[in-house]
């Protein structure tokens, strides 16, 4: 086990844990994260996306030795449910989630994609969004979601 | 706000969801009445009414993503006039909830709310009764609001549900004829309240069984063979005990798992050990699945639909038609594996499982322990959406046999290769359609032959992997009830349906979203459309000519009004001459031939260079009965439509003769943002008629819409699902040929 430093939600944790540990246990099991989900382990699904200084990151193939000094942010450091984030906001007002599993990651890519494009068309959206996969079959509101998020952020 | 509690009772942490209150973790603070009843007949089986008014539902189905939770909190609330943010919702609990089947078949709404409305019912009318002696007032001249009873008109005496009853027991039988109220005094149910678990969901506070931890509990991993079939023959504990933080394996004749003390050194154990499975290769050809799938022996024989003489109707019909459909294995696919905690001591099991099926597990995980049912308790925790029985059953089985094995409370974790390899499967299917034509192009006959797989036993032999592999046997095979919708939903003078049901020799399988019901009804709508070209019809004439249900003739309608049907015949006279072409289709379905009736448009653009299908628009004209959440059952039916845009162009579980081999989302892709079309639903609502379900129907109808689309742009008739960009440029050829001889 190694001694980890990580700044994460804006706050220094020191964790135990194997180096080649991968980001999202640590925050799930260690730091009781549960934002990040586990979906495929591969880097595939987006369900585990973390923004790592603000870059949307799939945390379930980055070692946490790998992470250094960059911040961290999970899903619960970008708002609650008593102070969401306007990305959060816009999904709840579009009801825009079913069994909720892939809209961590929904959520995270969003909210990296709308710090830097500000006005997004509809095919900007879904081209951000297609490393993100979801099986209920919520994309017509994730969209929808997303675009009212970008208003709320204007 | 929503709030997530831990209850302590009777020993055990239950997870029940509270809209009111703050966000506190109560610990041994529940309305629960200590004893309630577990007895169907018993209003206080389902209610109880807390001392502070708060209305706790017990209900035995529960919420798998689709805001059930939030639904039957509505009818509850409507029913005994009390806001909905009174209602606390306890789901899927063995020890304190009614089996009411498993969370399956769009039940929950029509039967799992019918009977909490019918308790809430009897409790309201009870509760007015003894009010009207406390007010001096008749129970006819009473009034609630809010949960308070007051004389109408009256601004005098007041007597709320908590001072009738609060904390104590509702002790009185449901009466089933205690009056509903009247649709036209609906306030709550008709109103697309938002869902209560949505701002949990989307800020990470909602706890997912994924979440779920207990003291002292240790993670696990399931080594799976390396076959279907395969037994283990060896393994090497010794290849793993450096790794840090594992504790042990644990066997019981195949089954194997590691355990540790984090989930990475889980992870890391059971990817090294040191295993040898023997070879096994048992599983059929991929390659020649349907033709071998017909040639299945069969076990029984069903004749749903039989009029007229159709053997003679085909002989004299001028026109006949010809066509087989094919429909492949497809996967839950669900987003997370699934997940399980289970804490097995002194020859009692407490479970905590997001199973669609938590009464039903008792007894089959029972069995696997070797232990009697009532020692098996199950609590539902939300997880990641099924549709259908997916890996939740068998990993909370696994959990169960492993806490019991490593005498510790363990929580499994499934992986990926172990969702999509091991998942119970939609088994293929495959129907061979005839049909004649008369002169002027009226259907004569129709005939239809129906492989599907045969059903084996009830759920308690059901073939979990924790059975099977830990030498516990399981006769089952199960499916659903996939032969529902082989009968055509028309009226022919010369109609005959037969099912044969195959002992599949393939891949275990489960009931996926709208079993049967998409197979079948892909196969019997695309082939009306093949009638109708064969008739030179406009699609939706064609079918309104023998189509008599009144209800499912205004579902046609309205599609055809929402999106712009332009009366015609296929194909498409103006689909383009570039390499993309256009089209449109249509199918209907009326669910199991006696429920929720739908009218689906699709709009196709097909590349004839590339082969790709691109789904542009879906319109869906819905008529479920009386909406109780119209935004919650638009969210369901949208979802039923894109995930089935995707099953029906993309999806196919790959297999050798040892096991699956699409095992992640490179080799079982689904549909991804860009490809997904707009989608444009109306509901028919009826407040007048009963409530049923919206979950499964969209889908039904979505395949064969999406093949009539195709015809439509560019000619050729796509019979196997999915259609994949290798089909259509086979088709293309083949056209190309026939164009040319």
């Amino acid at each position: 086990m190694a001694k980890i430093a990580l700044k994460v939600n804006g706050k220094t944790q020191n964790v135990d844990a194997e180096p080649d540990t991968p980001l999202l246990y640590v925050l799930r099991d260690k730091l009781e994260l549960h934002g990040p989900k586990f979906g495929c382990g591969l880097g595939q699904c987006g369900a585990c996306t973390v923004m790592l200084d603000g870059v949307a990151t799939r945390s379930c193939v980055m070692p946490v030795s790998k992470v250094g000094n960059r911040s961290v942010v999970t899903l619960e450091g970008l708002g609650s449910s008593q102070k969401p984030h306007p990305v959060q906001q816009a999904f709840i007002e579009e009801q825009a989630a079913q069994c909720g599993y892939c809209v961590n990651g929904m959520v995270m890519t969003t909210a990296a994609f709308l710090a830097k494009n500000k006005n997004p068309s509809d095919a900007d959206i879904k081209r951000a969004l297609a490393g993100n996969l979801c099986r209920c079959g919520t994309h017509v509101r994730i969209v929808r979601a997303v675009k009212r998020a970008a208003k709320l952020m204007a | 706000m929503d709030r997530r509690d831990f209850l302590k009772q009777g020993g055990a942490l239950i997870v029940s969801f509270s809209f009111a209150g703050a966000m506190t973790e109560a610990i041994g603070a529940t309305n629960a009445t200590p004893g309630k009843s577990m007895n169907k007949a018993d209003v206080d089986a389902w209610l109880a009414v807390g001392k502070d008014g708060t209305i706790t539902v017990y209900s035995g189905k529960v919420d798998l993503g689709t805001g059930t939770r939030t639904a039957l909190a509505q009818m509850v609330a409507e029913e005994l006039d009390v806001p909905f943010a009174k209602i606390d919702m306890v789901m899927g609990d063995t020890a304190t909830t009614i089996d009411q089947g498993q969370t399956a078949g769009s039940l929950t709404i029509p039967v799992g709310g019918g009977q909490l409305r019918q308790a809430a019912a009897t409790a309201r009318k009870a509760m007015l009764e003894q009010a009207s002696k406390q007010l001096g007032a008749a129970p006819a001249d009473l009034v609630v609001q809010d949960g308070v009873v007051q004389v109408k008109g009256g601004a005098g005496k007041r007597v709320s549900y908590a001072e009738l009853v609060g904390g104590g027991r509702l002790d009185m039988k449901v009466d089933p004829k205690a009056p509903l109220k009247k649709p036209s005094e609906h306030k709550i149910v008709g109103k697309s309240v938002p869902r209560v678990d949505i701002p949990g969901k989307v800020t990470g506070e909602h706890t997912y069984i994924h979440d779920f931890r207990v003291p002292g509990m240790l993670h696990a991993r399931v080594v799976r063979p390396t076959a279907v079939g395969a037994t283990l023959q060896s393994y090497d504990e010794g290849s793993v005990r450096d790794i840090p933080g594992f504790v042990k394996v644990v066997r019981k004749q195949d089954f194997l798992a590691v355990v540790a003390k984090d989930e990475w050194a889980a992870i890391k154990a059971a990817r090294k050990l040191k295993v040898q499975w023997s070879q096994w290769q048992g599983l059929p050809d991929e390659k020649r699945v349907y033709e071998e799938w017909r040639k299945l022996p069969v076990a029984q024989n069903q004749t749903p639909m039989k009029t007229g003489d159709v053997q003679q109707a085909l002989g004299r019909a001028p026109k006949k038609v010809k066509a087989t459909y094919e429909f492949a294995i497809h996967s839950h696919a669900s987003m997370g594996p699934a997940c399980a905690v289970a804490d097995f001591r002194d020859g009692r099991c407490t479970i905590w499982s997001p199973s669609q099926a938590t009464h039903s597990l008792q007894s089959e995980v029972a069995s696997v322990l070797g232990v009697a049912k009532d020692k098996v308790r199950l609590m539902y925790v939300d997880g990641s959406g099924c549709y259908g029985r997916n890996g939740h059953e068998d990993c909370t089985a696994d959990a169960a046999l492993v806490s019991m094995l490593a005498g510790a409370p363990v929580r499994v974790q499934w992986m990926r290769e172990d969702e999509h390899g091991w998942d119970p499967k939609s088994p293929p299917t495959v129907v061979d359609l005839e049909g004649g034509l008369d002169g002027k192009g009226n259907v004569t006959a129709w005939r239809s032959e129906f492989f599907i797989a045969h059903r084996v036993g009830t759920l308690d032999d059901f073939p979990l992997l924790a059975a099977t592999l830990s030498g516990v046997p399981r006769k089952g095979y199960y499916t659903g009830n996939l032969e529902n919708n082989a009968e055509p939903p028309y009226s022919f003078p010369n109609a005959l349906t037969e099912v044969h049901r195959v002992n599949n020799n393939g891949l275990r399988t489960a009931h996926l979203r709208t079993p049967g019901r998409m197979q079948n009804t892909f196969a019997n709508e695309s082939f009306i459309d093949e009638l109708a070209v064969a008739a030179g019809a406009d699609p939706l004439h064609f079918r309104l000519g023998y189509l008599q249900d009144p209800r499912g003739q205004t579902a046609l309608a309205t599609v055809a009004r929402m999106a712009g049907w332009e009366s015609r015949p296929s194909p498409n006279p103006d689909a383009g001459k570039g390499d993309v072409a256009r089209g449109r289709g249509m199918a209907y379905v009326k669910y199991n031939n006696k429920i929720t009736y739908v009218g689906l448009v699709a709009e196709v653009e097909v590349n004839r260079r590339t082969g790709k299908i691109r789904v542009t628009d879906v319109w869906c004209s819905h008529d479920c009965g009386q909406v109780i959440n119209p935004d919650g059952a638009i969210n369901q039916i949208e979802g039923g439509i894109v995930q089935t845009v995707s099953r029906t162009l993309m999806e196919e579980v790959k297999f050798d003769r040892s096991r699956v081999t699409s095992v992640d989302w490179n080799s079982y892709p689904i549909l991804r943002f860009p490809d997904v079309p707009n989608v444009h639903v109306e509901l028919i609502n009826r407040p007048d008629q009963t409530p049923w379900g919206a979950g499964e129907m969209s889908a039904t109808v979505v395949p064969a819409a999406i093949s009539n689309a195709v015809y439509d742009a560019i000619g050729v008739r796509m019979r196997s699902v999915p259609f994949t960009p290798e089909k259509v440029l086979a088709q293309l050829r083949a056209q190309k040929q026939t164009q040319r001889a």
